[in-house]
């Protein structure tokens, strides 16, 4: 009873959460004078609606899923990566180099490139982790602080050795593309590239390593509790080394997914994407498990997505999908008062 | 348990007729009304948005003159569609396609990569891109001459150096960028041989510390007017006039793109604008379309006789003398006499001509 209760609770809060927010953010249209039936049913169509839209949407989750790995997968080990954002953009560039420089049968450069963005992340994601072990700096300062190098890195290295005319990189080689005129084709033109398949994998490979391997079980257990899990034989350091690693490949080969896939170059970012920084609401909506993860990032994919067409036949701003998702963060974050609330209701009163 | 589940699913389930209920009182919809056979014009804006009091604010301002002088209707007839990130330049410019837009704006040359990929997706779409040439067939690219807007202010600039010292500030060092530089630097020789032009980039469009700090350098080595073709990088630019202003060193900045004489204020360091008429621009290329003469695979260049580059409308601190000679050489290269250099190369020659 009590785990089914539990298991169940899970699903609820970020369900309720997705429902209030939907709700709250349609009594500001009406607030704004907007028709919130009619913007709700063009995000639907706008997600839904035809092969290029479910095609853009898959595409639009590609990354967020990887982005959301890579802070699920830190935050399991008791690490907060606001670094997914620069971990990103080094990836990105990384993949993006090898596409371009390098000439190999498809075969191998595809790969190649994904893992050179993947190891990019990686090291990006490892600095802030030796900083924690070794010198107990914090990586919430630390990640946030390489986010600004890698985007001025990334930025710099562009206009000093990748340059082409708009202010971006030459595009990759056909071998290393993760673009399938087929999928396309399928879908009406859309960008669907391979991408979604390797962020498949790379949930599954959370999921594995983190459940079925004994560095899986450390790395739980050095989230938990340290002092525990030092006192039980368990490397603290290397754990949290080794979490920001693969928290950063993670984060890294979600901008594969952007440099070989969605664009087939890099520009120069005047900001952050923002795709790293939505991959903190992904793990938090899909309460850091694998299937819930791949269920939010197609969520907020098609958030994102449907909210061109609301604006493009409802007229409604973008600028509101942004507040219904941060409405459901919002809720998902306060999901304790949920559960109070819940309890009040089934058990009149006891906790 | 299942009561629980209950009282949840009742919750959403009042809040979903609240809000329907809610949604009935609204009524009419924005989409009703739109005839099939009006003309339908749209234009998709760059992570910037309408009111980035630049480029895309002034096309949205050609679009809706044009809508308001055919009697379209807002949001149905003419619309634009504004980007949140560089990947929603696709599906932004796919979606107005599929609306059946009879002409599609990117405003940007940002844009220029999706452009060409929808124009070989959609054959049968009109599109337009501003700032960059496609060469699509059924892609119009818009561009300016701003080197012979430039060439206005050089002028301007070389009759009203006191000090026969004048800069400019680059934004990246592009071909588009030199077109700025090489066209103010031939109105300065023109109007004033002996001056002297420091001429430097800060590699960036928006490091308002980086103007400013190369604007220190230039006033420092006794220039009192710096052009800036630099974006946001020429904030700092003006920082730098206005402080130096306040210290009662009196130095001016030329702005750019659109009239920047509110940027000058309240130490009013402004001397005048190059204008890039976008606006003009957009309504003038919607209007050919809508007669049926789209310039589908042309490259639609606006100049001086186009109306298209020019002085800003804010004149008070240009002295008549300066704006004779604005108005002598205007003729002159609406006339064809004087041809204004666009590249570091037209520009040396452009020189050795004048010392002949």
């Amino acid at each position: 009873m009590n785990v089914m209760k539990g298991r169940l609770f899970h699903i609820l809060v970020p369900v309720i959460s997705v429902l209030l927010g939907l709700l709250i953010g349609g009594i500001i249209m009406l607030v704004s004078n907007y028709d919130p039936i009619q913007a709700y049913s063009a995000l639907i169509g706008g997600i839904f609606g035809n092969g290029y839209n479910i095609g853009e949407t898959i595409r639009a989750a590609s990354p967020l899923i990887l982005s959301g790995l890579a802070v699920a997968f830190a935050f399991r080990t008791g690490l907060f990566n606001i670094g997914v954002e620069g971990q990103l953009l080094v990836g990105w560039l990384a993949s993006v180099y090898v596409g371009i420089h390098f000439d190999l049968p498809k075969i191998i450069h595809l790969p190649l490139a994904v893992i050179a963005g993947a190891l990019a992340g990686a090291l990006w994601g490892v600095l802030p982790g030796i900083l924690k072990a070794r010198f107990k700096v914090h990586e919430v300062i630390t990640t946030i602080m390489m986010n600004y190098i890698a985007l001025y890195v990334t930025n710099a290295i562009i206009r000093a050795y990748m340059l082409a005319p708009g202010e971006r990189t030459k595009d990759i080689k056909e071998s290393a593309s993760l673009a399938s005129p087929w999928l396309q084709q399928m879908t009406d033109f859309s960008r669907l590239h391979y991408g979604i398949l390797v962020a498949l994998i790379g949930a599954l490979f959370m999921w594995f390593v983190l459940w079925k391997t004994t560095t899986g079980y450390e790395l739980r257990a050095v989230g938990f509790n340290q002092h525990a899990s030092q006192y039980a034989g368990i490397s603290v350091s290397k754990n949290i080394i080794l979490a920001m690693a693969i928290s950063g490949a993670f984060a890294g080969a979600a901008g594969t997914m952007e440099g070989l896939g969605t664009y087939q170059y890099m520009t120069i970012n005047n900001a952050f994407t923002g795709v790293g920084f939505d991959g903190i609401a992904v793990s938090l909506l899909g309460a850091n498990g694998s299937i819930g993860i791949i269920v939010a990032a197609l969520l907020f994919g098609g958030l994102k997505i449907g909210a061109l067409t609301m604006q493009s036949t409802a007229g409604v701003p973008t600028e509101l999908i942004g507040i219904v998702i941060a409405l459901i963060i919002f809720f998902v974050a306060s999901s304790y008062l949920i559960r109070w609330l819940t309890n009040r209701f089934t058990k009149g009163g006891k906790i | 348990m299942k009561k629980r589940t209950g009282v949840l699913l009742s919750l959403a389930l009042a809040a979903g007729t609240l809000l329907s209920a809610c949604g009935k009182d609204e009524g009419g919809g924005s989409n009703e009304g739109g005839k099939k056979d009006a003309f339908k014009v749209a234009m998709v804006t760059d992570t910037g948005g309408v009111d980035d009091k630049s480029f895309n604010q002034s096309a949205w301002e050609g679009l809706q003159k044009f809508g308001k002088d055919n009697h379209l209707k807002k949001g149905t007839d003419f619309k634009y569609l504004q980007s949140t990130s560089a990947s929603d330049y696709a599906p932004n410019l796919n979606s107005l396609v599929r609306e059946k837009f009879d002409l599609v704006y990117g405003i940007g040359f940002l844009m220029a990569e999706d452009i060409k990929k929808v124009a070989k997706q959609q054959p049968n779409a009109h599109l337009a891109l501003v700032d960059m040439v496609v060469p699509e067939k059924n892609v119009a690219s818009i561009t300016f001459k701003e080197h012979e807007g430039s060439f206005l202010v050089g002028l301007i600039a070389g009759m009203q150096t006191k000090s026969n010292k004048v800069g400019f500030v680059g934004g990246v060092d592009s071909e588009l960028i030199k077109k700025f530089e090489n066209g103010f630097k031939a109105g300065v020789k023109t109007a004033n041989p002996k001056a002297e032009i420091f001429v430097q980039y800060a590699g960036d469009f928006n490091k308002a510390e980086k103007g400013q700090a190369i604007a220190n350098t230039f006033y420092g080595k006794g220039a009192d007017i710096i052009y800036h073709a630099a974006g946001g990088t020429g904030k700092g630019v003006f920082t730098e006039a206005k402080n130096r202003s306040k210290n009662g060193k009196k130095v001016w900045v030329i702005g750019v793109d659109r009239d920047q004489y509110e940027e000058g204020l309240p130490e009013d360091v402004t001397l005048t604008s190059m204008v890039k008429r976008v606006d003009t621009a957009v309504d003038q290329v919607s209007r050919d379309t809508k007669d049926g003469k789209f310039p589908g695979g042309k490259v639609v260049e606006f100049g001086l006789n186009e109306d298209g580059v020019g002085i800003a409308p804010h004149k008070q601190n240009v002295t008549k003398e300066a704006l004779a000679k604005v108005d002598e050489y205007k003729k002159k290269i609406q006339d064809g006499s004087v041809t204004v250099p666009k590249t570091d190369k037209e520009f040396k020659k452009f020189e050795a001509d004048m010392k002949k």
